[in-house]
């Protein structure tokens, strides 16, 4: 059982016009288990919170806190966190020329668990989680995201968790840009995961589509850089319906 | 950080008005006498980018006291090494020097070495050479002869130190073959200009790698001419500077014939306050050279504050009528963003550096076709960031 728990975080970046406050007060707490989805407008700071959480040198906390169960989690550089746990799946994941799949993924498992994976495992372990994922095994070759299109760049993201097995993990925008079969199999790993490792998920999404797939337990409304209405499944398809104008005009 | 493009590409003259350099490269004077080459100032096209004050010794017009220690792999049948008299040695040679470093280094080298190989000798192991300076100043003149038909792998390794002028000609009669590997693998106080001309018969090939990670000064110019219809050349360098390194690869390559392909891939990383690294490449393409395919890539990662790369892409086309010409030069700094997604997948800095650099070199190293050259040099790379992160500590 783990829980992530963000207590009033406020975080900057440096602006050309100077530095601009975009995370002011968030609280959220996942527990494992639970799936919580988070939806708002375009410029509303939900990437800024992911990135946040997971350590990117941009962004500046000014104020407030994250632990991992108990443990400070800005505290720790980008590496150690992901050992503590936390995975981020990006909405933009980034090109590695010359790394190949393959070496990453074991690499990253290694760091991950502090030792190297039993080779005939390992092997098994991957070949099964990329036909999962309907990924071709000529991927494990190629080099990290070089190429790929947006949905196999997803889909190799979700290969990463289900491998990695982390405690929490933060899904930026990941059923967007996919086909519905594409949305399906992506929606499965996430699941899988949920199921073997009691994940707890962060979801960050735009459209109530992904969530038929993976059910969650809350959903709140990002607004302004800040947590702005929670509730469950229903709220989702009011904002669906509505959109967000209710919560633009009050912020 | 200063990086610097002096992209002069000189667009299709068939079609429009690119910017053209003062002087075509088919001006550049070459000669056996130095007299015709002053001694460099820094301000010839050639020299601007290079530190000629530590190159002093090397533009002395005075014998040389020094001498590299030969170790060359045992010459299989078709292979011979030979000395060669100084009047032979010109005679043979592709072409004449075109700097004053390298008319001295023929004048004063007390003839050649030559490497033979015989005609439709296929020679399958590398054939290497081991150059070791023991220190002082060295001048050095060989021949490397590809006759019709045959096939050989050469590694040229160079270690120690010393204050070291060449001239290397490369001969490859019709159809030859040859993947020639010149590794700069010196101590950090060597000195080294030397420059490499090749002349390509009809339908031969040349793979030709440079990698330069030692030395303090190292200043390589490769030129190919195309002799004969159908050949091909394909020029890979790689090169790791430091803190007080200077690294120059300048490159010509000369379509004088119809239906011949030249493709040059250099990159380069830089790590260190004085690091610097130039690479200028100019290739041209002659009127009488119909069906010509070129390309030439330089790319230069940037590890540090204060590294320098200079990169001068220049092609000169004087005809329309070619399958294909381009060429490209970028000079990037070292990517945060790849940092952060593979420090987020958990793994440390250093490591991720290590696969971020690799990453940039991985598809020159499989180039190289030698593979215990190829696994060695990745051990190297990995010793160069590993002191690329020292130096980061200290910062
Ligand atoms: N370096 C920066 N300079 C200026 N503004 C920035 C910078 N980085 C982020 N921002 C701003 O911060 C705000 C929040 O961005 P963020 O990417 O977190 O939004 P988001 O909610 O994820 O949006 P989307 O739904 O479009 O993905 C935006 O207005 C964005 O323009
Ligand atoms: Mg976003």
């Amino acid at each position: 059982m783990s829980t992530l728990e963000i207590r009033n975080l406020h975080v900057t970046v440096e602006t050309p016009e100077g530095t601009k406050e975009i995370l002011k007060g968030v609280d959220l707490t996942i527990n494992s288990g639970e799936t919580h989805a988070i939806m708002g407008p375009n410029g509303s700071g939900k990437s800024t919170l992911a990135y946040s959480i997971a350590g990117h040198p941009k962004y500046t906390i000014t104020e407030g806190s994250v632990t991992l169960d108990g443990e400070d989690v800005l505290e720790m550089s980008v590496d150690e966190r992901a050992k503590a746990g936390l995975f981020l799946a990006m909405q933009y994941p980034v090109e590695v020329p010359g790394v190949s799949v393959s070496n990453f993924l074991r690499t990253a498992k290694t760091a991950i668990d502090g030792e190297a994976p039993k080779l005939r495992t390992w092997v098994k372990d991957v070949k099964g989680a990329m036909e999962n994922l309907r990924m071709d095994p000529a991927f494990g070759e190629r080099g990290v995201n070089e190429g790929f299109s947006g949905g196999e760049k997803k889909r190799h993201e979700i290969l990463q968790m289900e491998l990695l097995q982390p405690k929490i993990s933060i899904l930026d925008e990941t059923d967007s840009g996919l086909d519905v079969d594409a949305l399906r199999i992506v929606s499965e790993g996430v699941n899988r995961a949920k199921d073997t490792t009691g994940l707890g998920i962060m979801l960050i999404t735009h459209y109530t589509r992904i969530l038929r797939y993976i059910k969650p337990d809350f959903v709140h409304v990002f607004v302004a850089g800040r947590v702005a209405e929670q509730g469950g499944p229903e709220l989702a398809e009011r904002l669906e319906a509505e959109g967000y104008d209710r919560y633009l005009a009050s912020a | 950080m200063t990086v610097t493009d002096h992209t002069q590409a000189t667009a299709d003259a068939a079609h429009s008005h690119g910017i053209v350099p003062d002087k075509s490269r088919a001006d550049r004077v070459v000669s056996f006498d130095a007299d015709v080459f002053p001694v460099p100032t820094g301000r010839e096209e050639n020299w601007r980018f290079s530190p000629v004050r530590d190159l002093r010794s090397i533009f002395a017009d005075e014998p040389a006291d020094g001498h590299l220690e030969w170790t060359t792999s045992e010459l299989p049948a078709g292979v011979a090494l030979t000395e060669v008299p100084a009047d032979d040695a010109r005679a043979r040679t592709v072409r004449e020097p075109g700097d004053r470093a390298s008319a001295l280094a023929v004048k004063h080298s007390g003839g050649a070495m030559a490497l033979t190989i015989a005609a439709n000798t296929v020679v399958e192991e590398p054939i290497t050479i081991d150059l070791r300076g023991t220190g002082g100043d060295v001048r050095g003149h060989l021949l490397v002869e590809i006759g019709q038909s045959a096939e050989a792998t050469v590694v040229i390794t160079r270690t120690g130190t010393a204050r070291y002028s060449e001239l290397v000609s490369v001969d490859l009669r019709d159809n030859a073959g040859l993947n020639l590997v010149l590794l700069q693998q010196w101590d950090e106080d060597a000195i080294h200009a030397g420059e490499v001309v090749a002349r390509l018969g009809r339908d031969s090939r040349l793979r030709g790698t440079v990698v330069t990670l030692g030395g303090k000064v190292v200043r390589l110019n490769t030129s190919a001419a195309f002799a004969g219809e159908g050949a091909s050349v394909d020029l890979f360098g790689l090169y790791f500077a430091d803190s007080g390194q200077h690294q120059e690869h300048q490159l010509f390559v000369d379509h004088a014939v119809p239906k011949c392909t030249s493709r040059v891939t250099y990159k380069g990383a830089l790590a260190g306050k004085t690091a610097h690294s130039v690479w200028i490449g100019d290739v041209l393409i002659r009127a009488a050279a119909e069906g010509t395919d070129t390309y030439e890539l330089n790319r230069n990662l940037v590890l540090t504050d204060g590294a320098r790369a200079d990169s001068v892409p220049n092609l000169e086309i004087e005809t329309g009528e070619i399958e294909g010409a381009g060429h490209a030069s970028a000079t990037g700094r070292f990517d945060e963003e790849q940092m952060f997604y593979l420090r987020s997948r958990g793994i440390s800095e250093d490591q991720a550096r290590k696969l971020v650099v690799r990453g940039f070199f991985a598809d020159l190293i499989h180039e190289i076709g030698v593979p215990a050259v190829e696994e060695s040099l990745l051990k190297q790379i990995d010793l160069e960031i590993a002191h690329v992160e020292e130096e980061l500590e200290h910062e």
